[in-house]
């Protein structure tokens, strides 16, 4: 019933050109409709995924292990915790929300893993990433997480594809102009997980990555992969002071 | 919307391997001669700029047609491009902008070398074939207001 709400919507957006190397916030280019639906938990269809994330934080799974709650405590502690990943964890490796809740449900629960894309994974890195909502990203770029920035900004500088573009080519140089329908944006994370109109669901940024990736003709890579997550933390360290809007909700 | 997006890409991915890149030769900022001597039909290049799964044209550019919806303000508006470019200098645009300037955000329709992580399904061919470039500049070559 409320997608048929959001579906209902005028999609058209008003594009205001942007500065050169300024990094907008996302929801600075949405639609005024899509804008006052983001900021609108009553009628946001993300909120049936963030509803579903806080069940699964008390649930307790199947092994006999503690909830996540059971370790973690109520939820609202996990305040500013999305504003900060991708992180590198304890033992080196470099995680972003989505892999590090499944190495909390493999490890500290010994369950299988939900799968990246899951509808659970996808609602508990809403529920989680929703506790960040408004709080500035604050990503550590420095120390160990410096090679992982430095990979992702190579990676996002590159020309690729068989249109080769690199990602700056849009996302820098025509911010506010129009592609096709769709305004372009700094391309910047802060709204994932979101709900996209066109999929009709929840999805999570590497799905977005993969739609740009496949856009300009490019090997989409495997959910979760290295160079997708270092993308993700340079996205992030562009994004370093912007509000966090996930959940987003998008054309 | 998935399913036929990937239809599509199965269906280009099974079609003969396209013609592979054909032989040109850069005078200043043109290329004279029609792409392996073909002749262009304005007719089909106004449908391979509209069409919207393969060139693609109109996700970047405006052409000077009140029926498109949706047209694209990253690349200049066509309208006039006849004006301004002689289909030689089109066919080099076409070919390889980056020829021109190595920054340029327009892809190259008609080449394949040293492009780095394409889609396996597109590793080799080109994105437009000799006879779709010759196709389109003779369209281009049309509008002329
Ligand atoms: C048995 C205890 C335990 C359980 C159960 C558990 N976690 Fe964790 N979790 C931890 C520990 C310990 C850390 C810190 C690990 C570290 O810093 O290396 C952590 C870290 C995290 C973090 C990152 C916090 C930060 O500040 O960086 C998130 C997010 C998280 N867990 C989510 C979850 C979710 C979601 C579940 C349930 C699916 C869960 N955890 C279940 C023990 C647990
Ligand atoms: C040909 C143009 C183009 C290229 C190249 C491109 N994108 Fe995008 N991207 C878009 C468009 C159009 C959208 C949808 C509108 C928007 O939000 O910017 C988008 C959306 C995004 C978003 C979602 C923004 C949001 O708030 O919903 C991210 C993140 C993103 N792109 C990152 C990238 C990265 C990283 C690369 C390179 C690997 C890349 N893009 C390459 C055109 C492009
Ligand atoms: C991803 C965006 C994009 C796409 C797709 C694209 N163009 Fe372009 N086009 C541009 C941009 C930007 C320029 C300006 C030069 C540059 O920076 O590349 C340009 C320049 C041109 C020019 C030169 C215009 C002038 O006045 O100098 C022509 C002609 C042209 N494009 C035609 C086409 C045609 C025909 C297609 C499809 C077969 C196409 N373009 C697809 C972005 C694009």
């Amino acid at each position: 019933m409320r997608r048929l709400v959001v579906l209902g919507l005028a999609l058209a957006a008003s594009a205001i050109p942007a500065l050169a190397g300024e990094v907008r916030a996302p929801a600075s280019l949405l639609s005024p409709d899509l804008r006052a639906l983001q900021d609108d938990p009553s009628r946001h269809p993300g909120w049936l995924w963030v509803d579903g994330g806080e069940a699964l934080w008390r649930e307790a799974p199947r092994s006999g292990r503690p909830s996540c709650q059971s370790c973690h405590g109520p939820i609202d502690g996990m305040r500013g915790v999305a504003a900060r990943y991708p992180a590198v964890a304890s033992d080196g490796a470099l995680l972003n929300l989505e892999t590090r809740i499944e190495r909390c449900r493999t490890d500290n629960q010994q369950a299988p893993a939900f799968g990246y894309e899951s509808e659970a994974l996808l609602s508990l890195t809403a529920a989680i990433a929703l506790r960040s909502r408004g709080l500035p990203v604050a990503v550590e770029t420095d120390g160990a997480a410096a090679p992982h920035v430095e990979a992702g900004r190579r990676f996002y500088e590159t020309r690729q594809g068989q249109l080769n573009l690199s990602c700056g080519q849009c996302h820098d140089e025509n911010v506010g102009r129009r592609l096709r329908g769709d305004v372009i944006s700094s391309g910047v994370g802060t709204g994932y997980p979101a709900y996209r109109l066109e999929w009709n669901t929840l999805g999570s940024l590497h799905r977005r990555l993969r739609a740009c990736s496949l856009g300009v003709r490019a090997t989409q890579l495997p959910y979760g992969a290295y160079d997708y997550v270092a993308l993700e933390l340079y996205l992030a360290a562009r994004a370093r002071g912007l509000p966090v809007e996930s959940p987003g909700i998008r054309r | 919307m998935r399913q036929a997006l990937a239809a599509l890409l199965l269906a280009l991915a099974a079609a003969p391997a396209a013609a592979q890149v054909a032989p040109f030769v850069v005078t200043g900022d043109a290329v004279e001669a029609p792409l392996d001597g073909l002749a262009g039909d304005a007719g089909r290049g106004a449908r391979i700029v509209r069409n919207r799964e393969t060139a693609n044209c109109l996700i970047c550019h405006t052409i000077p047609d009140p029926r498109e919806t949706f047209m694209g303000e990253v690349g200049p508006p066509l309208a006039g491009v006849a004006l301004r470019l002689t289909p030689g200098q089109m066919r080099l645009r076409l070919i390889d902008p980056t020829r021109i300037n190595g920054a340029a955000v327009m892809p190259a329709y008609h080449r394949t070398a040293d492009l780095l992580r394409v889609d396996p399904r597109f590793e080799g061919r080109p994105v437009l074939t000799a006879q779709e470039i010759e196709d389109v500049v003779a369209y281009l070559a049309t509008l002329k207001e």
